[in-house]
């Protein structure tokens, strides 16, 4: 086994206390960049990347990447608790992980988020230990049709869920996509539904409209209820991270599915935010507890969990074997390989053994060290819900805003932050579902570039989506996804018939 | 002559001479009394990131200014809020930002109100090159065969990945077409990473990629490249890969394209701001330029280093500017008034 050999090499080469220094205070900064919504992983790393410029590289990226872990592992905490997502990997988590929280069973939940991720971030390193090349090169194979079949499978997927309407769902969603569409139009390089207002030319960056809708829009809807969280009843102790633990393992076939939809994505570069939406959908699909999704399941906590880690963690794998980014943390990641003088690219394996095999070792050690430390501070987290509204309210909302200007140092996303906000309070008034227009919103921008690419492709054939066996399976299978419903429902009338 | 005399003649000028010295040597040597900010039209990890958070972290490491520099990505409108900010911060010494292509071609295409002569030019710190890139397992060796092979196939049939629309990939695409008589389909990508995938997976035929955006796979023999589009070679001697220098790589002209592009690195400074504050960033970047780390991200890259300040900077500016505006004139990209 070479390639275990190469492993323990890794370990020799990080396990130096000052190495192991760095990997702790990475993690810990990367769950408070993770826990405040608005500073995500890639911003966080951004900042710190300079400061790591006169350390040796392999202690560099041991600690970036170790933010990242982290903010991957912190992101679930704040959208448990409050219905606001750290990041928007985590907006999925919300869905069944709130409802928990209101339950009386934060810890139940924030447990099975933690372990679920540490899972499916090992999965996607013992992938990268050992078959690396080969993944990698299936990475290749996707270009703009390709992009386009996996946005338009997760949509698919998606399609169905709920239980309003589904015209309201198709409202929201088209929403999303009329917001997703303002700003720079990639394809012709024209602005697009700006008015002349300079505020609008960065377009709707998809973590303000979160913080606002779900998080400035669950304090307005409290504050109408009554001024109180329903959390209140939380058990605060150790034992709950064990009797979750026991419940689990029983959900290993949606943690499978979850697990390779992840890393899929994280591969191809899809990244973490689809992945955990394609893997909800699919756990709700194929779950026999399905129905109840979105009323407070461990499922559906475990499922969209398992995707983003194990998406996020794959996708270092392009990053350092092709020079692709798989998501925008690894993006910045990347610069910082040039930076500090490494070549990502097919040769770093064969050239820099001690810092791609010290990275992969560090991947281990540092989700391990994420979960000793969210796991430890379950209780503390889940205590936070005992605080009274009327104090915690207002420190939410400095948060929210705090974390609405980080993401691109502009004032007038505060502002438009706190308009998400009226619009969320509205949606859930009316009855309208949020997460179709959130995942307009993030989604609709790229795949639009990937329709259009095809199309200028085979200028405007639609027979490029079937134009060879990986696009034509994806395409079909998300096609399936769509009509399921109607399929279904024929099955059934013709059972009932026959009955 | 009485001592008052001599005085009031003699000393009364010399006295106002060094109270003018005394005036102005504070203002000579000027300096950044708090962080200065580094704009970045343009999002992170790509070229224009890359360098200016190296800039941080040179000027970090090798403490060359009291006050730390703070990088911002202003990125919204292909740069157009970067540029626009620091033309509303009229005569803030304290800001700024690092220019690409979209100093012109942005106004030019979108229409967005703002002109580099509403900046204050501070200096060019390097120009970045184009290379005419083909996958390795195509049978082009020149661009002459590759070029060949497109005409013979007629337009609409090969495909020219880039980086976005209407900027300097695609402005390089059409004045290609318009030298050798040929028509590609030009895909818009986001970054020049992803157009370097692309073509190593064979979904595109060519990229006109920055050399650092290609270097990995070309090492790894995926890509091929035929030509630079500089009007002389690259001086890089150093073996890239087993058989090749960037110094081996022809200049487009030479191999029979006859035109050339480069892309502006340089740094831009609100307007009104006192020279002072210019000649002190002037010097920052000579200090930031003359460092091991500046030389081998240069080396790496395969950048051209051409240095510039001052009037004879504003004039090669002003020069590009024309160009790009004839370019994006011939090709139709210009913004509907």
């Amino acid at each position: 086994m070479e390639e275990l050999n190469s492993l323990m090499h890794g370990f020799s080469v990080i396990l130096t206390p000052y190495n192991l220094v760095l990997m702790f205070v990475g993690v810990f900064l990367g769950i408070i960049v993770g826990v405040l919504p608005g500073l995500g992983g890639a911003n966080g790393v951004a900042i710190l990347l300079p400061l790591t410029f006169a350390m040796p590289p392999t202690s560099a990226i041991v600690m970036l990447s170790c933010i990242y872990w982290g903010a991957l592992f912190g992101g679930a905490i704040t959208s448990i608790l409050f219905n606001i997502p750290g990041e928007p990997w985590s907006v999925a988590t919300t869905f069944d992980g709130y409802p928990m929280a209101q339950q009386g069973k934060a810890g139940e939940a924030l447990t099975a988020s933690f372990t679920a991720s540490f899972f499916g971030a090992l999965v996607a390193i013992i992938m990268i230990t050992f078959i690396a090349p080969a993944v990698a090169n299936f990475a290749l194979r996707f270009g703009p049709p390709e992009f386009f079949a996996v946005y338009f499978l997760t949509f698919c997927s998606f399609i169905g869920m709920g239980k309003e309407p589904p015209f309201k769902i198709l409202v929201a969603m088209m929403i999303g996509f009329a917001l997703a569409a303002v700003g720079i139009d990639i394809v012709t390089g024209q602005l697009r539904m700006t008015f002349g207002f300079t505020e609008l030319l960065r377009g709707f960056n998809f973590l303000i409209a979160v913080i606002g809708l779900f998080g400035i829009g669950e304090i307005l809807l409290s504050m109408e209820e009554g001024l109180s969280f329903t959390g209140k009843t939380a058990r605060i102790n150790m034992k709950v991270v064990f009797e979750t633990w026991k419940k689990l393992p029983r959900f290993w076939g949606t943690a499978l599915r979850s697990t390779v939809i992840g890393c899929w994505l994280g591969i191809t570069p899809g990244g973490a935010t689809p992945a955990s939406f394609m893997a909800y959908g699919i756990a709700k699909r194929t779950s026999k507890d399905g129905a109840k999704f979105g009323t407070g399941q461990l499922e559906g906590v475990v499922a969209p969990e398992i995707a983003n880690n194990s998406a996020g963690t794959s996708a270092l794998l392009p990053m350092i074997a092709l020079g692709i980014p798989g998501s925008p943390t690894a993006a910045v990641l990347l610069g910082g390989l040039l930076i500090w003088g490494l070549q990502p690219g097919p040769l770093l394996f064969v050239e820099q053994k001690d810092f791609v095999w010290g990275l992969i070792a560090s991947m281990y050690l540092g989700n391990l060290a994420s979960l000793i430390l969210v796991l430890t501070c379950v209780p503390f987290f889940a205590a936070i819900l005992k605080v009274p509204f009327s104090i915690i309210a207002p420190v939410i909302v400095v948060i929210c805003a705090v974390g609405a200007f980080t993401v691109s140092n502009a004032m007038g996303d505060v502002w438009m932050m706190l308009m998400f906000g009226v619009v969320g309070y509205a949606f859930k008034k009316l009855d309208y579902p949020m997460a179709p227009m959130v995942l307009a919103l993030v989604l609709g921008d790229q795949a639009e570039s990937a329709f259009r690419q095809s199309m200028l492709m085979s200028q405007g054939d639609m027979r490029i989506f079937f134009s060879n066996t990986l696009v034509g399976s994806i395409t079909s299978l998300a096609l399936f996804a769509l009509f399921w419903p109607l399929i279904a429902m024929g099955i059934r009338r013709m059972r009932s018939a026959a009955a | 002559m009485s001592i008052q005399r001599i005085l009031s003649r003699g000393l009364l000028p010399l006295v106002a001479a060094f109270g003018l010295v005394a005036a102005s040597a504070p203002a000579a040597a000027w300096e950044p009394s708090k962080p200065v900010e580094f704009i970045i039209p343009a999002g992170t990890g790509g070229g224009a990131d890359q360098m200016a958070r190296l800039i941080q972290g040179i000027v970090a490491k090798h403490n060359l200014m009291k006050q730390p520099i703070v990088p911002v990505n202003k990125s919204g409108g292909a740069g157009a809020e970067g540029f626009l900010d620091v033309k509303s911060s009229k005569g803030d010494a304290h800001k700024i930002i690092i220019t690409l292509s979209n100093l012109f071609t942005t106004p030019l295409a979108t229409g967005v109100p703002f002109n580099w002569k509403d900046l204050t030019p501070v200096a060019m710190l390097s120009l970045d090159n184009f290379v005419l890139w083909v996958n390795a397992d195509d049978p082009y060796k020149t661009p002459k065969e590759y070029l060949d092979a497109v005409k013979k196939a007629g337009a609409n049939a090969y495909k020219m990945g880039g980086t976005g629309s209407k900027q300097e990939d695609q402005i390089i695409t059409v004045a290609i077409e318009k030298a050798a008589g040929v028509k590609f389909i030009y895909i818009p990508f986001k970054g020049g990473g992803a157009v370097a995938t692309q073509l190593v997976g064979k979904h595109v035929n060519s990229t006109v990629n920055n050399p650092i955006e290609a270097v990995a796979q070309w090492r790894a023999g995926k890509l091929r490249p035929l030509c630079v589009f500089d009007t002389q070679r690259m001086p890089y001697k150093n073996k890239v890969t087993d058989t090749m220098s960037w110094y081996d790589i022809p200049t487009c002209k030479e191999a029979g394209i006859p035109m050339d592009y480069v892309m502006l690195r340089g740094i831009f400074m609100p307007a009104g701001v006192p020279q002072e504050a210019v000649n002190f960033y002037i010097d920052l970047f000579k200090k930031v330029r003359s460092t091991p780390e500046w030389q081998k991200f240069m080396e790496d890259g395969a950048f051209n280093q051409a240095f510039m300040t001052g009037k004879e900077y504003a004039d090669w500016v002003a020069k590009a500017e024309t160009l790009h505006r004839d370019l994006m004139r011939d090709a139709g990209f210009l913004a509907k008034p």
